[in-house]
């Protein structure tokens, strides 16, 4: 029932006149439109496996769903020091429009930006210093190596007036702000966590090493369906 | 060092070196205590080496405070395993 899985364009506010891609699972009178909204900085890539993995079995299962970049990520046209969380909720709300969704699932850093007014869920949700939590030790801890002395709070401090470099991702000052002190936007999201639905080992995002998650993926789908025919 | 801690806390934190790292589980199986990490396997650079972290606070229910953020903390498996057990209250 489930057409294949496929990029497609959407409008997305700040990407021109081409959008910007997701990746896309449809069908004739889906079940319901779920809006994936990914985990941030490189949660996103360690996930990617296991988000497209999801896609072809919500689809299979009757369930419409869309992957979108965020502005700046991805295949995005944008320029990542450019971004903040307001333009991600915006470039989320579009997306949202566009695509006539019904419901939203958000992954980790995802909850910070993930339509609020959609029904959902969100994964393992983080607020917005444990996002950045990680990414500031990995700038500490790599600064030390160097030589310098420089602690996690005077990173933030730097990142706050004038921008930072974290993790390979050149910080915009208004992204960090926005993520210093920020909560998930979903109150009336489920929020689910990986050992809720019965899968052991690291979840995905926490691997070093990007790796296929099939199980993970699986009991997400399986959890989504038994949640909408509830 | 390792005899004296509860086996299980070290088979989990085996495991989980082994999934968030991406090592071959025979390979982190022949860790011992005086196994060096941080500087003696590659795959430990400072985005992992911070990934690590927050998969062990994850994993083990504490938070590191910023003050403990430092390679000696993996300097050898034994020394990272009974961190882990004194974060816990087992050590």
């Amino acid at each position: 029932m489930a057409e294949p899985l496929g990029p497609l364009r959407w409008p997305c506010p700040g990407s021109g006149a081409d959008g910007e891609w997701a990746l896309a699972t449809d069908g004739a009178a889906p079940l319901a439109r779920l809006l994936i909204v990914p985990p941030l900085f490189d949660e996103m890539n360690r996930t990617r496996a296991m988000l497209a993995t999801l896609l072809r079995d919500l689809g299979a299962a009757g369930v419409a769903a869309m992957l979108p970049d965020l502005p700046g990520c991805g295949e995005s046209v944008q320029d990542f020091s450019a971004q903040s969380l307001n333009a991600w909720r915006a470039a989320m709300a579009a997306a949202a429009r566009h695509f006539s969704a019904s419901h939203v699932l958000a992954l980790r850093g995802g909850a910070l930006v993930a339509p609020p007014t959609l029904p959902g869920w969100a994964l393992a949700p983080l607020d917005g210093d444990a996002v950045l939590r990680p990414l500031l030790r990995a700038a500490m801890l790599a600064a030390r190596a160097q030589g310098e002395d420089t602690t996690a709070t005077t990173l933030l401090e730097t990142g706050r007036a004038t921008g930072i470099m974290l993790g390979g991702y050149r910080c915009g000052a208004a992204l960090i702000a926005g993520l210093h002190g920020a909560r998930s936007q979903g109150e009336g999201h489920q929020v689910l966590a990986v050992g809720d639905l019965g899968v052991t080992g690291a979840a995905p995002w926490l691997r070093q090493e990007p790796a296929p998650a099939p199980a993970l993926a699986a009991a997400l789908a399986a959890r989504i369906v038994t949640d909408l025919a509830a | 060092m390792t005899d004296t801690l509860p086996a299980s806390l070290d088979a989990d934190l085996r495991a989980l070196l082994a999934d968030v790292l991406g090592l071959a589980p025979a390979r982190v199986a022949a860790f011992t205590a005086q196994t060096p990490l941080f500087g003696a396997l590659p795959e430990l650079d400072s985005m992992a080496v911070a990934g690590l972290f927050t998969a062990l606070e994850d994993s083990f229910g504490f938070i590191l405070e910023e003050d403990e953020i430092d390679g000696d903390l993996l300097e050898t498996y034994g020394a990272l395993l009974a961190f882990v057990a004194r974060k816990q209250g087992r050590g």
